[in-house]
């Protein structure tokens, strides 16, 4: 396949230089006149030989430049017949060209064919079994099978290499006739050959054929087979290596046994020239290793085999160190320690291609640490003041990513970047103020004493990216900044012509402003709020508007809350690669998805992509859902887990948002305003307090940018329900089915209680934790002076109230009653976490028993995690704390499974679908703060879905697990 | 320049196909010297043959020019005489090699070439330093020899470490991993026997002090201080110092304390040629270069100073060949003959101007 387009190069050549001496093939490419195709026929068909050959060559030389010569092909193929074996190989490559336009003609050559693949020069037999291969002619191809057995056959290695690729070109023409034909069974049988270098085509060609049929199952490795490509391997050719190599990597090991003895095998390729071999045995070896307990000796042994190789690939030719680079990026990913100590390999060099810097950079912070930050630090300051723009631009962000991955360096960050920013260069600058921002949002109150050197620069901002950060600076800080107001209002001037981004930044910051500073930013605020709602047609900044404007005309109070409430935290790492991404990718270390970072199917057209692979699973992989009390100490020694960048995921999960459709919102629009208008009254006196309590400019004010809306307003009916309609539309989409509850089960027999029988169950209603009772009198004596208490349990559960039995309970009779429960009681660890001692009294004793509710119970309503903090806490979360779980036999879809988990508030953030598997992300809040966070696997067709639970209390996993179990089986 | 591009509509083994495509080059080279537009006319049937035997369906196949040239004969006419018979090596687990070569004197040449690695920052500090060395053959041995070499990594007391070697296809890479044995049959003629890379602080050989101070509207002043940090008995060879100048500078004057400076204007830099800078020994150069009064707005790089130079008779890691055991079934004696060299690779120290 490459062949072809290497050999396009050719056809780039350009036709008349008439520059070659009379002694070269350089001649061929001057073109005659007009007559020219007259002529070369009669040349020809020349008897002499040696005119013939040249008229051959002439020919070729015009096929190469892309003339059509086809109109030669009777006269071209009549000189096949000959014993001179160039101009033999010029013909056949004529033939190769011009067979398909050519396709009755063609068949004139098929006897050539035969015969030379029985000629007594294995030279020739091999060129004809080449050729033919290439020859996409239907009508031939089925004339070609019996020449081709016999080549597979043949004495001579040179063919039988030749014609194990032939079986792959003929498969790609015609795949059925290859399997009829039993070819497939020949080329399996080629992995046996004596010859390695036979083994190693064979091999290739099983592998190309393969791919097109992904569960054919074609290659078959088998411990035999693999010991015959092992033995192989250190026989070939380099090329012959990698496709060994590569096709090892798609066997799965039995065990960690045989994985380690294959890997034994594989290492000495680590010490191969050839950068190619290295990085095809750094994939096994990946892959494999991967199946070893990491208690082993050979695991440490391996690691520390892996870096000098990956380093030494660093000094090879820039391309492939791009490729190398690529890959070692995700290499550092999935396990950081191999690279650990390489940090300083990973500095620029100034003839660097940029492409190998930036992506030097990238791995520089991925691998950046406490123990190197002070050289990485350096580094990068230098090469901030580099000329290339990108180049530069990256590395100001990454002394930003640097000050928010390592605590420690924080404070140097800061001083650097404002050294940039002293510099003035402008895109500096931008850059600089873009980090910053992040910088604040990680360490709150900590930097602020540079926001005047920041609003220095104020006008020098042309970005939207750097003029939105110091928006957000300036609203943020506001308080602490004299002359806010006059800052943003500046920015106010141009609002239309601002992106989106700044303009939405602008909204918010002047209404942080507006909620510290209320006396004196009335108006801007209120410019401001007409500007978003009035004046722009951008759904989300018009939304985003009228949810301020509402906020605050109702509950200022709450709008504080809100528009100033802490922030969540934000992630170290932006744009780490997905966990099941990464995981394929390292399966295709060395390929172009991995220097893409994407699976092979988003860029390979047709069947061949479609195969995904995962890295196999390691030996007694249950631990972690065997122990789930593992105790958080210790560094996780795995690699990082690692949830999506927003660039990567959450773009594919957009759409899951219950945004309310589009269609509703005219008809609501009016009552929006409407209820603005009712609230500028009074609403805002609680947030303005005494200083003007009640100053009718303030109302007036704000009232004023309503007041130009629609006169018709007064008379719309119906507001009150648009509006309702409006705000139960996030609640109203996607309702969930509600939650489930157990049926009762009996708690205290009757037997144990003097005649007293208690069954009950638990649920969790609009918020409220319940626990239902059933009491039944099988005593002979009338029961009264009920009364409930519980033991100290594990998160707190008392009785919100008194027991409330009103009427004496007769003999026989049976009454229910719903306890309300609050979860302010004292705490103590039980065993099991979920148990609940309750100790009941009536008028004849006090009754003990105990019971266990469901861990759903305690699911809060608010348990909808944002995008963002679900991404940076499961990253940061130890890998430890992960627990999975199997769910049997559920019948459900992904949509269906998630609407009923929220029916029990366990909240589907997003969705992403691969290749017909489901993967929903999923966020719990218990009702003492923890947060439980979940990834749901599910497969089209496959109705056991698997679900790995990460929380900083990795105790409650296994209950949240259960409480799985039990929603979706009911 | 040539750029030569290889497309495919799967998804490839992206480093085979630029190693391949390497490969290829070199290939070409070997047939045509330079490999250009022109030599590609003049050699189209050679390459269309070459292009065939290098790659089958996209496979690399046999690439390896020495064995190409047994078969792939550049001289046209040469080829009349019809081939019979593919050269065993094509296939032969020993691909690098033909049988049936004869010398009357059998001897293999030894050279060790270490290259020293160094990137200086601004302020002096060593950001990083290593040697990468090589060891290549020029082998001419009769026969199908089997060659075994010794170093002193492994000498008691001694410890090179090299942080990782890489072979030549034709050492038995398997033997290596079991008992660090280098044996290998080996190519005929010049080829790379292996490569190596020692992860060391050495001492930068050549050590470089600067002041480069530019005085806008005005001038350029530089002053360097080249300090040769080896053993006195040692003698580095060839040594230039190349110090980058602003690309608007003109007028240039120098005054050095040995060898001779030579502005390189299409370059931006000064070259301080010194032949031959003994160990211990220190030299200046001083160089003053007008500036234009009125001066472009483009921003310039800070390119580092680059030094290059060879010591012969050394190797920095101080690895050493024991021995070269040759065997061969015809019993034939022969000689390993054994040179070292030490030179810069990439050397780089950074300018604060």
């Amino acid at each position: 396949m490459m062949t072809k387009h290497v050999r396009n190069l050719l056809s780039l050549l350009q036709e008349n230089r008439g520059l070659g001496s009379k002694m070269t093939d350089s001649k061929y490419f001057t073109t005659t006149k007009k007559g020219e195709i007259f002529e070369l026929k009669a040349e020809l068909n020349s008897d002499k030989k040696e005119k013939k050959k040249e008229a051959v060559k002439k020919v070729i030389a015009s096929m190469t430049v892309g003339k059509d010569v086809s109109a030669l092909f009777p006269d071209v193929v009549n000189c096949m017949q000959t014993d001179n074996l160039e101009l033999k190989k010029l013909v056949y490559l004529y033939l190769m060209n011009y067979a398909k336009s050519q396709p009755d003609m063609a068949i004139m050559a098929v006897n050539t064919f035969v015969k030379d693949c029985e000629d007594p020069n294995p030279l020739i037999r091999a060129l004809a079994v080449r050729t033919m291969g290439c020859i996409r002619v239907d009508k031939i191809t089925e004339y070609l099978c019996e020449p081709l057995r016999k080549c597979l056959k043949d004495e001579d290695p040179y063919v039988r290499k030749t014609a194990a690729v032939c079986v792959a070109k003929l498969h790609d023409i015609n795949a059925q006739l290859v399997e009829d034909q039993g070819f497939l069974d020949t080329l399996k049988d080629l992995i046996s050959d004596s010859n390695p270098m036979v083994v190693a085509n064979a091999v290739a060609a099983l592998s190309e054929i393969a791919e097109s049929h992904p569960n054919s199952n074609l290659l078959d490795l088998n411990p035999q087979t693999i010991n015959k490509l092992l033995t192989a391997l250190n026989e070939c050719t380099e090329w012959g290596q990698i496709f060994i190599l590569d096709c090892l990597a798609n066997y799965t090991p039995r065990d960690d046994r045989e994985s380690q003895s294959i890997c034994e095998r594989v290492t000495p390729r680590l010490s191969h020239a050839n950068s190619a071999v290295v990085l095809s045995a750094v994939k096994v070896l990946m892959k494999f290793m991967e199946m070893l307990p990491k208690d082993l000796d050979y695991y440490g042994t391996l690691l520390k085999k892996l870096a000098p190789p990956l380093v030494t690939l660093l000094s090879a030719e820039p391309e492939l160190q791009y490729v190398a680079l690529r890959n070692i990026n995700l290499i550092v990913q999935k396990r950081p320690e191999i690279l650990k100590h390489e940090m300083k390999v990973f500095f620029v060099k100034y003839n660097d291609p940029i492409y190998v810097k930036l992506e030097k950079l990238d791995i520089m912070i991925r691998l950046a640490s406490q123990a190197n930050i002070a050289q990485v630090l350096a580094e990068l300051k230098e090469y901030a003041t580099e000329v290339d723009v990108d180049f530069v631009r990256k590395a100001v962000r990454a002394i930003g990513r640097c000050a928010i991955k390592v605590e420690q360096s924080a404070e140097r960050c800061v001083s650097t970047l404002l050294d940039l920013i002293q510099t003035k260069v402008n895109y500096v600058v931008q850059e600089a103020i873009v980090v910053i921002k992040d910088i604040f949002r990680k360490y709150p109150n900590k930097y602020e004493s540079v926001i005047a050197t920041l609003c220095e620069n104020l006008d020098s901002l042309d970005e939207p990216e750097a003029r939105a950060a110091m928006i957000w600076i300036v609203g943020e800080y506001a308080e602490r900044i004299d002359n806010a107001d006059e800052l943003l209002e500046s920015f106010l001037e141009g609002f239309h012509d601002e992106s989106t981004q700044v303009q939405l930044q602008l909204l918010t910051a002047i209404v942080k402003l507006f909620l510290k500073k209320p006396t004196e930013t009335q108006e801007l605020v209120q410019q401001v709020l007409s500007l978003a709602t009035q004046d722009s047609d951008n759904p989300d900044l018009r939304d985003r508007g009228y949810i301020y404007w509402r906020l605050l005309s109702t509950d200022p109070v709450a709008a504080k809350e809100v528009v100033l409430a802490e922030k969540p935290l934000i992630s170290e790492e932006t744009d780490l690669i997905e966990p099941t991404l990464l995981e394929e990718l390292i399966c295709h270390i060395g390929t172009l998805a991995s220097v893409y970072h994407k699976p092979p199917s988003a860029f390979v057209e047709g069947s061949r992509g479609v195969q995904h692979k995962r890295l196999p699973a390691r030996a007694g992989s249950g631990e972690s859902a065997e122990s789930p009390d593992v105790g958080q100490s210790g560094p996780a020694e795995a690699p990082p887990a690692v949830i999506p960048s927003q660039g990567d995921l959450l773009g594919d999960l957009l759409n899951l948002d219950l945004a309310p459709p589009t269609a509703t919102i005219p008809s609501v629009q009016p009552s929006m305003q409407m209820g603005a208008m009712d609230l500028l009254g009074g609403g805002l006196d609680s947030l303005l307090g005494g200083d003007i309590g009640g100053s009718p400019s303030m109302g007036a004010g704000l009232g004023a940018a309503p007041a130009a809306m629609p006169a018709a307003l007064g008379s719309a009916p119906a507001v009150g329900g648009g509006l309702g309609d409006l705000f139960d539309l996030g609640g109203g989409v996607g309702m969930p089915t509600g939650a489930y509850v157990a049926p009762k089960t009996v708690w205290l027999p009757a037997m144990k209680a003097k005649g007293l029988e208690i069954s009950g169950t638990f649920a969790r209603r609009g918020g409220i934790i319940q626990m239902d009772l059933s009491l039944t009198n099988k005593a002979m004596s009338v029961m009264t002076d009920f009364a409930i208490q519980f033991n100290r349990n594990s998160f707190g559960l008392a009785p919100a109230g008194p027991l409330q039995v009103l009427t004496p309970l007769s003999p026989n009779q049976t009454i229910d009653v719903s306890l309300p429960l609050s979860t302010s009681g004292p705490v103590m660890k039980m065993e099991p976490l979920n148990n609940l001692q309750v100790a009941v009294k009536n008028n004849i004793d006090v009754f003990y028993f105990s019971c266990q509710y469901p861990l759903s119970l305690l699911f809060v309503e608010d348990g909808k995690m944002e995008r963002q903090v679900f991404l940076a806490t499961w990253k940061d979360i130890p890998n430890d704390n992960e627990a999975q779980f199997q769910i049997k036999d559920i019948h459900l879809n992904s949509d269906a499974a998630s609407n009923k988990l929220q029916g029990s508030n366990i909240f589907t953030i997003a969705k992403r679908t691969v290749e017909g598997q489901d993967m929903l992300y999923q966020s719990v809040k218990l009702t003492n703060a923890i947060w439980v966070l979940a990834e749901m696997r599910i497969q089209t067709g496959n109705p056991n879905y698997t679900l790995s639970i990460k929380c900083r209390a990795p105790e409650v996993s296994q209950f949240v697990y259960q409480c799985y179990e039990l929603v979706l089986k009911n | 320049m040539t750029s030569v591009v290889a497309t495919t509509n799967k998804n490839s083994n992206a480093s085979l196909v630029y190693a391949f495509l390497y490969k290829l080059v070199e290939v070409f080279t070997e047939y045509f010297k330079e490999l250009e537009e022109e030599s590609i006319q003049d050699n189209f049937v050679v390459v269309y043959e070459l292009l065939d035997e290098l790659m089958d369906f996209g496979f690399p196949q046999t690439t390896d020019s020495k064995i190409l040239q047994e078969y792939i004969t550049q001289q046209g006419n040469k080829l009349e005489v019809a081939k019979t018979k593919v050269p065993t090596t094509v296939t032969n687990a020993v691909s690098w090699r033909s049988e049936g070569i004869k010398y009357k004197k059998n001897e293999v040449f030894i050279d060790v070439i270490e290259s020293i690695n160094v990137l200086v920052n601004a302020n002096g500090s060593v950001m990083s330093s290593d040697i990468v060395g090589c060891i290549k053959l020029k082998t001419m041995l009769s026969g199908m020899p089997e060659l075994r070499l010794g170093l002193n990594d492994r000498d008691k007391g001694k410890t090179v470490a090299m942080e990782d070697v890489k072979f030549h296809q034709c050492v038995r890479l398997s033997r290596f991993e079991s008992d660090r044995t280098i044996s290998f049959i080996p190519p005929d003629g010049e080829s790379e026997l292996m490569s190596y890379r020692i992860n060391t602080h050495v001492k930068p050989l050549i050590w470089i002090e600067s002041v480069i101070e530019k005085f806008s509207h005005s001038r350029v002043e530089i002053m360097v201080k080249a300090k040769g940090q080896f053993k006195k008995q040692s003698v580095a060879n060839n040594v230039e110092i190349r110090v980058p100048v602003p690309s608007d500078a003109d007028s240039p004057k120098f005054k050095t304390s040995t060898g001779h400076a030579k502005y390189v204007p299409e370059k931006n830099l000064v070259v301080w040629s010194i032949k031959s800078f003994p160990g211990g020994k220190e030299f200046l150069m001083r160089a003053h270069f007008g500036l234009p009064s009125v001066e472009t707005d483009e921003m310039e790089g800070k390119p580092p100073i680059t030094v290059k130079f060879e010591i012969p008779y050394f190797t920095v890691s101080g690895i050493q060949v024991r021995y070269m055991k040759i065997i061969e079934k015809s019993g034939y004696q022969a000689l390993p003959w054994v040179r070292y060299i030490t030179q810069s690779g990439d050397y780089q120290l950074r300018t604060n101007s």
